[in-house]
């Protein structure tokens, strides 16, 4: 298990490097833009050039890339191109703030999901019709249009809820969990309606496969074959839907945020796109890629975990 | 040709499903829509009339009203269907051409596949919607250079598709003999493979396109991209700011992006339904077989010696059209204590079906039609469950073909077996795990110890078999199942397993039911025999009595497929083709 643990840390990495310098290569061919941009539209070529010059742009892409890298590695992003802030100071805060939205309803989601998709693949008839019918109605309809419709409900209409705003969690725990509902309901509902659909269809497969037949004529009861055979065998794919839907909903979030003017990773990453705050950017960009090679590794653990012969790879 | 048939009897399947029929209407009319964009409207969709601002739906030449800025909703909505499903093409096209090239390549030619595979994780870890946003210097926020970037981050969802697809084809036999007799590569993946991979690329597609117009809205929505490009996204976002003057301005747009992604979801699910037929339906472990217009009447006198009888049962399976086809037709048999009883057929005759019906366990879509099963003397047919589970185990038992799939991959053979010892005589942790090694010694595993703690891929096919029979007998049945024990195994481990079973049946005078196809078997370890045809006992028989003089003609057919080295076939080989 430690020499399994250890492999897929050194893929981890190798992939955020590999990921990150593609990227790198990518956001570098806009460089010249940024700077344009930056000094506006009199800029000479000679002023761009000089500009590109004092900010290390005329080096080779990869020069570029590495120093930036080890920059990184020092725990040092650099200084915002517009503002000079700290870009790695700024960014605990703006990640905790689509946190607090991602995170419960990514729990939500995996509970509603884990429930309704097992009872529905258990029990059949109506369950499983409630169950088919959500996660469809959960895929129907773009999030978008939920958020929207969920701000003309429950803030417009009714007015129950805040319809924006974010109240920090430490300042006011009501405030927050107001603050925070109607977004996280959004995201709850499209994460949710897929994980239930995969949930249940492992569980079917699962539950018609060989070996729970024969658990079966051994007398083993059938809480135990559902909730100790079934469901551990069927966690791994549900596991791994878990960390592509957290990944999906922290990139997602930035619509989210928009809708209901929430100051987070999303909306940090749109200002400084728009603006050409490079510095900001490979900083989005390195959590971006680092959440996600995270929680691939950390799904990798949790299959290893359930799943005996996925530590073999 | 074979697939040009089911090219169309898909189509026929799809033309006769209203959900399909339907789905597929709305969205070609809103493609028409979109196509008659500049036809249509009195207006083009950045025209801006001052006077006009805040027009009310259904104002002379604003069919859908005016917006803030005095432009023709209505012809912003026709042309957004158009960005809609440009974006939906490019993004869709490049996912597609992307994921099928290297699925196949990486499905194919095994040498490539780890390379591809890499590039693939790789283009998994780009932050997805992120990306897009943070390469806006680059593209401009233009929504179709966007769209191109978003394919390839959806391309690695159609690599997997088409790569797993794949490797299941080349390991087909057609496709090997093609290789051999020298076909070349390119036509293999173009003949063979890919239109086996069509289906689930279809069925990807059409979710691949709802996701592109979903994130293209989300983008406009978020103000990426030039405002001339009228945009489901933009047309929202600027509908939301003006809710309290005009809720119309934003409801309009909605409903269109709702029509057309809720559209292809459904459209989506249609096709899938008729590409790979129905899904499988949940299977109820807590219930009793279903029955179904059962009747419990049966045929001649209940054996008092018997320790299992089973009169006229009948199973039946519902047909597509919904017609119950018998495939266990009114079968009798009765087994007495420590007797073994070899119920013999072709595959398909209905013999592991008879068994699952006596133990209990038929799949959810089995009906019971009719009969009667009686162990010890109490009918199990209609029995509650918990009735049934207190017998299996400890009065009845199992012992499956298949020895791998058999067992759960997760825990380790020694907690299964601790498991269905107490599950069957409710014995403390310690005393199951003594009588667990004790048992895993006397199938004739040398190391008992370890092989409890291993788990099942850590040992071979014969030595699960082994673990299987040990589950069974744990608790000393009465009766011991044992469906094809050795079908799966080696020849020389096939005669181990058999002299271990006839060995466990005289320490515990057990009842053995040997479901088999292989007279060799039969005659190795049965006293008497039953032959299977279609669902019916056609004859049983003493064994000596039975291969002796065999009466009836299927049996002697049967008899006569035996090969051994001493008959020689006089039969004429079978015609080439005959099978097609």
């Amino acid at each position: 298990m430690l020499l399994y643990l250890g492999r897929r840390m050194i893929a981890g990495l190798v992939l955020f490097i590999v990921s990150s310098l593609i990227t790198f290569l990518l956001l570098s061919m806009s460089f010249d833009n940024i700077i344009a941009t930056r000094l506006g539209p009199g800029a000479t070529p000679e002023q761009i050039a000089d500009m590109a010059a004092r900010l290390g742009m005329d080096r080779p892409v990869l020069i570029q890339y590495l120093d930036w890298l080890g920059g990184l590695f020092r725990g040092d992003m650099g200084t915002s191109f517009f503002t000079g802030a700290d870009v790695m100071s700024q960014l605990p805060q703006r990640i905790s703030v689509t946190l607090s939205v991602v995170l419960p309803a990514l729990t939500l989601s995996a509970i509603v999901a884990v429930l309704l998709g097992v009872w529905a693949a258990s029990r059949g008839g109506w369950v499983d019709k409630v169950c088919q019918g959500f996660s469809l109605i959960g895929n129907l309809i773009p999030n978008l249009l939920v958020a929207i419709g969920l701000v003309m409900l429950f803030a417009i209409e009714l007015g129950w809820l805040p319809a924006t705003g974010f109240v920090p969690m430490e300042q006011d725990f009501g405030g927050w969990l107001r603050s925070i509902t109607i977004p996280v309901i959004t995201i709850f509902i499209g994460g949710a309606a897929n994980i239930a659909n995969q949930v249940r269809g492992t569980m079917i497969d699962e539950l018609r496969k060989d070996y729970i037949r024969t658990l079966r004529t051994r007398g083993v009861s059938p809480r135990a074959i559902l909730l100790k055979h079934a469901l551990r065998n069927a966690a791994g794919p549900a596991v791994t839907v878990l960390g592509l839907t957290f990944i999906t909903m922290f990139g997602g979030a930035l619509i989210i945020e928009q809708v209901f003017a929430l100051h987070g990773f999303g909306t940090f990453a749109f200002t400084a796109a728009t603006s050409g705050d490079y510095t900001v950017m490979l900083g989005v960009m390195s959590v971006g890629i680092g959440l996600t090679v995270g929680m691939n590794l950390l799904v990798d653990i949790v299959n290893g975990w359930l799943n005996p012969k996925a530590r073999v790879y | 040709m074979a697939t040009d048939e089911a090219r169309k009897s898909v189509l026929h399947r799809l033309l006769r499903d209203p959900q399909a029929v339907i789905t597929a209407s709305i969205l070609l009319a809103t493609i028409a829509l979109g196509l008659l964009a500049n036809v249509l409207p009195q207006h083009g969709p950045n025209d801006v009339v001052f006077g006009n601002v805040n027009l009310p739906t259904g104002s002379p030449g604003y069919p859908f009203g005016a917006n803030q800025l005095g432009q023709d909703i209505f012809a912003r909505v026709l042309h957004s269907i158009n960005t809609a499903w440009v974006s939906a093409l490019i993004g869709a096209s490049v996912a597609l051409v992307v994921g099928t090239t290297f699925g196949l390549i990486g499905g194919y030619f095994t040498r490539l596949r780890s390379g591809v595979e890499w590039v693939f994780t790789v283009v998994m870890t780009l932050p997805g919607i992120l990306l897009l946003i943070l390469l806006m210097p680059l593209t401009g926020g233009d929504f179709r250079a966007t769209m191109l970037i978003y394919g390839f981050l959806m391309s690695p969802g159609v690599y997997r598709i088409v790569r797993n697809q794949t490797i299941g084809v080349s390991k087909e036999l057609y496709v090997d003999a093609a290789k051999v007799s020298g076909v070349t590569h390119t036509r293999i993946l173009f003949r063979h493979i890919l239109s086996v991979v069509r289906g689930p690329i279809i069925i990807a597609t059409s979710f691949l396109t709802g996701t592109a117009i979903g994130v293209q809205a989300g983008l406009a929505f978020l103000g990426v991209g030039s405002a001339e490009i009228a945009s489901f996204g933009g047309m929202i976002s600027q509908g939301f700011r003006a809710i309290n003057i005009d809720p119309m301005q934003f409801i309009w747009p909605s409903i269109f992006l709702g029509l057309i992604t809720a559209n292809i979801v459904l459209f989506g699910n249609a096709l899938r339904d008729a590409l790979e037929g129905s899904r499988p339906k949940p299977q109820k472990i807590t219930a009793t077989q279903t029955t179904e217009g059962f009747s419990a009447e049966v045929s001649g006198p209940a054996d008092e010696l018997a320790v299992l009888q089973v009169r006229d049962l009948g199973i039946a399976y519902k047909s597509p059209a919904g017609v119950l086809n018998e495939v266990v037709r009114g079968v009798n048999l009765t087994i007495r204590q420590g007797e073994t009883i070899g119920l013999v057929g072709e595959s398909g005759s209905g013999k592991t079906q008879t068994a699952f019906g006596i133990l209990g366990v038929l799949p959810l879509e089995a009906k019971v039609t009719r009969g009667s099963v009686r162990i010890e003397g109490n009918e199990c047919l209609g029995a509650p469950e918990p009735v049934l589970r207190a017998l299996r185990g400890n009065t009845i038992a199992y012992v499956p073909q298949e020895p791998m799939s058999n067992l759960d991959p997760v825990y380790t053979i020694g907690s299964q077996l601790v498991e269905g010892i107490r599950a069957a005589d409710g014995c403390t942790k310690p005393e199951a795990r003594e009588r667990a090694i004790e048992l895993l010694g006397r199938v004739g595993i040398p190391n008992p110890q370890r092989v409890f703690k291993s788990y099942p891929h850590e040992i071979s096919g014969g030595m699960a078999q082994r673990v299987l029979i040990a589950g069974a007998v744990a608790s000393r049945p009465k009766i011991l199942i044992a469906d094809e024990p050795t079908t799966a195994l080696d020849v020389t481990v096939q005669a181990e397993i058999l002299d271990l079973l006839r060995e466990l049946q005289e320490e515990m005078n057990m009842a053995i039911i040997m479901v088999t196809h292989n007279f060799g078997v039969v005659a190795d370890i049965c006293d008497r025999i039953a032959v299977m045809k279609q669902g019916q006992i056609v004859e049983t028989g003493q064994i000596e009595e039975l291969f002796a003089n065999p009466s009836h003609e299927y049996t002697k057919m049967l008899l006569d497929s035996i090969l051994d080295e001493d008959t020689i076939r006089t039969d004429p080989p079978v015609r080439q083709g005959a099978n097609q």
